[in-house]
């Protein structure tokens, strides 16, 4: 097992490595020259040459790259260039690692735009994330006990029109309905958490509301497929022939054996949706990932872009390798092979 | 009152292609320290049957009718709670196939651990599991103390297979219900697990359903035969008379058809013509007729169109055949037993 764990790691860091490469990459095959961008409409040549200098866009690739690694592991200043650092001491901005660079357009190292968004996120999707477990497990378990009956059908039904209708369709909705018409909760706004947890939860229900829905329709069929595939096992009817309980023949040995796919999906989705939940942040207008990486994208921001895209996939590769882990102490068959 | 009564048992299931009379009129009695086996093709009830004394097919979805009376109590008209307080304490199962039965995820001890203290809520778990370490030693597993904490699939088939009778004994039953409990195995393992179990029935006096299709088994291990044809006793009696004179053509054609080792190789075995009877549509008349190769031997085709009853051949000993049991002896005498020793030369 540890050893499992080792080589997944290194292979996580490999895979890392790559995107960096991949999505660094993509920063210089965009069409748009990233020093020209740093000053717009009142570029003069001498200007574009200063910032490219000031930001080490002058340097050969290899380098730039070289520098960008560094600075995961190691703070950067702002300019590179002693020259400069000594010409402007006051201009000189400190990009603590790990740094993924600094947005002329934000002034702002990408790693403080990230660190502030960040939270609004992984709020988000963390409690999407438990609303849809709670839900979609539950109401999985009972379809597949009821299955053919009513209530199932009742309840895969919803499943099918929570998950047909689109992200920003629900979102509206229920912005329109429960917060503005009905004014049941107030238009959501986001708080920090220490600021106060209360509002930061009353301001969290509707989006991760929004998300919930759509993640929990697909749950409810997961889990539903999974129970009724573990319920026929044979080894249920040895629990019910041990005379063990119904609730706890469901419980301990239905849901028990259905957990493992359920869990692997859980993780996959939840690593997604920490890297930004893009259109839910879009109708909230909440400045989470998402919203920023929309933002940086249509502005060509690149170094934020390119920054988000590297958290992003941060998570769903650490989600992976977290679920395989996770894999080995829920099925002790894969444990000890 | 015998100790288990079965009395005209019935299970049907309405399906959309009609009603499945899987059991249909079932009787049968057994006591403490008996065994009896009843045997049958795929599909021919005796695995309903079983689960039926359990109460382990859904009550929604079976229609069931009929008596189980076990120790006094009837079991038809028991609770579903009564049921599950006597599954597993007084009356307990071994299944087919210990692999598929025991859950992948639970060590062997915490699934014998879970079975004691549903219906033991008073013994702490390490006295549960210090039962449950007895047990596996009891039937015959080596260093019981490391194996309890053990998967299942860590565990070889003929060890599982101890495993899930540790656990079905492990609360001392009266009645123990064995499903084709050697099916799975290989043959060597086959008879360590029934010579464990005729031994363990020595210890416990339980009485025994020893459910299976090889004949072998029940010679070995029963003291009754019931072999069940379409949802239906054929044959019934003690292991003596049905092995020596048996009065069925159906029980015939199970003789003839099994493998054996005692005599020259045959061109080829004797399986029994056609298939299974669909349980919706039974035959009219004897189930058994469109396979039976004696039905000339009955006037006017009344093995089509009447259904024959159970009846006496000599004592305890029934059969469901429209042939009379005289002509039925010399049949068996003169067709079947000769093939039985192998004196045929096809």
């Amino acid at each position: 097992m540890f050893f499992y764990i080792v080589r997944r790691l290194i292979s996580v860091v490999v895979m890392l490595f790559i995107i960096s490469i991949a999505t660094f990459l993509l920063f210089f095959a965009a069409p748009q020259d990233p020093a020209r961008l740093t000053c717009g409409k009142t570029c003069t040549p001498a200007t574009v040459e200063a910032n490219r200098k000031a930001l080490g866009y002058d340097k050969p690739l290899v380098v730039q790259y070289g520098k960008f690694v560094q600075g995961l592991y190691q703070d950067r200043l702002y300019p590179d260039d002693p020259v400069l650092q000594k010409a402007a001491p006051e201009l000189v901005t400190v990009c603590h690692a790990p740094c993924l660079g600094y947005s002329v357009t934000a002034h702002r190292p990408v790693r403080d735009i990230i660190v502030e968004v960040l939270p609004i996120s992984a709020s988000i999707a963390l409690a999407a994330f438990v609303a849809w477990i709670v839900i979609g497990v539950s109401s999985g378990i009972v379809a597949a006990l009821f299955r053919g009956r009513f209530l199932d059908r009742l309840l895969v039904g919803l499943s099918l029109v929570g998950f047909s209708l689109p992200t920003f369709f629900i979102g509206v909705l229920l912005l329109v309905f429960v917060a503005i018409k009905w004014g049941w909760v107030d238009i959501p706004t986001y708080v920090s958490f220490s600021d106060s947890p209360v509002d930061w939860a009353k301001g969290l229900v509707l989006p991760a509301a929004t998300l919930a829905c759509v993640y929990a329709a697909s749950y409810v069929r997961l889990t539903r497929a999974y129970m009724l595939e573990t319920m026929a096992e044979d080894y249920i009817r040895t629990a019910r022939a041990k005379g063990v309980r119904e609730w706890k023949v469901i419980m301990r040995h239905g849901l028990r054996a259905a957990l493992t796919p359920i869990v692997t999906a859980a993780g996959l989705d939840l690593g997604g949706l920490l890297g930004g939940a893009v259109i839910t942040e879009q109708v909230f207008t909440f400045q989470g990932l998402g919203y920023t990486a929309v933002r940086a994208i249509t502005e060509t921001d690149l170094p934020v872009t390119v920054g988000i895209v590297i958290v992003a996939s941060a998570f769903v590769v650490v989600a992976n390798l977290v679920v395989d882990v996770l894999y080995g102490f829920i099925d002790p068959r894969v444990r000890l092979s | 009152m015998a100790f288990l009564e079965v009395r005209d048992l019935k299970v049907h299931f309405p399906t959309d292609d009609g009603l499945v009379k899987a059991v249909d009129g079932l009787s049968f009695s057994l006591d403490p320290g008996q065994t009896i086996g009843i045997v049958g093709e795929s599909g021919s009830g005796k695995s309903v049957t079983s689960q039926g004394i359990l109460g382990l097919h859904r009550r929604t979805s079976a229609i069931a009718s009929g008596q189980i009376m076990l120790d006094g109590e009837d079991l038809m008209t028991a609770s579903n709670e009564r049921l599950r307080q006597l599954r597993g304490d007084k009356m307990a199962m071994i299944f087919q196939d210990p692999l598929s039965a025991l859950h992948p995820y639970y060590t062997i001890g915490a699934q014998i651990v879970e079975g004691i203290r549903v219906h033991h809520p008073e013994v702490s778990r390490s006295a549960a599991k210090a039962r449950a370490i007895e047990m596996l030693g009891v039937v015959g597993i080596p260093s019981p103390r490391q194996r309890v904490d053990q998967y299942p699939h860590e565990f070889s088939g003929g060890m599982r297979q101890r495993a899930m009778i540790a656990m079905a004994l492990s609360n001392d039953p009266s009645l123990l219900i064995a499903d084709e409990p050697t099916t799975a195995l290989d043959v060597t393992v086959q008879a360590q697990i029934l010579d464990l179990m005729r031994k363990l029935q020595q210890d416990f006096k339980s009485a025994i359903i020893m459910i299976t299709h090889d004949l072998g088994v029940v010679a070995d291990m029963a003291d009754e035969i019931l072999v069940m044809y379409g949802g239906k006793a054929v044959e019934h009696g003690s292991v003596g008379e049905v092995f020596s004179t048996p009065q069925h053509p159906y029980t015939w054609g199970l003789l003839t058809s099994m493998p054996r080792l005692d005599r020259v190789r045959q061109a080829r075995l004797n399986p029994v013509p056609g298939n299974p009877p669909s349980l919706i549509n039974l035959p009219r008349g004897c189930a058994f007729h469109p396979r039976c190769r004696y039905t000339a031997e009955v006037a006017d085709g009344g093995c089509s169109s009447v259904v024959p009853g159970l009846d006496e051949v000599s004592g305890e000993h029934l059969a469901r055949c429209h042939i009379a049991a005289p002509r039925r002896t010399e049949i068996f005498i003169k067709d079947i037993r000769p093939r039985l020793r192998g004196e045929e030369s096809s």
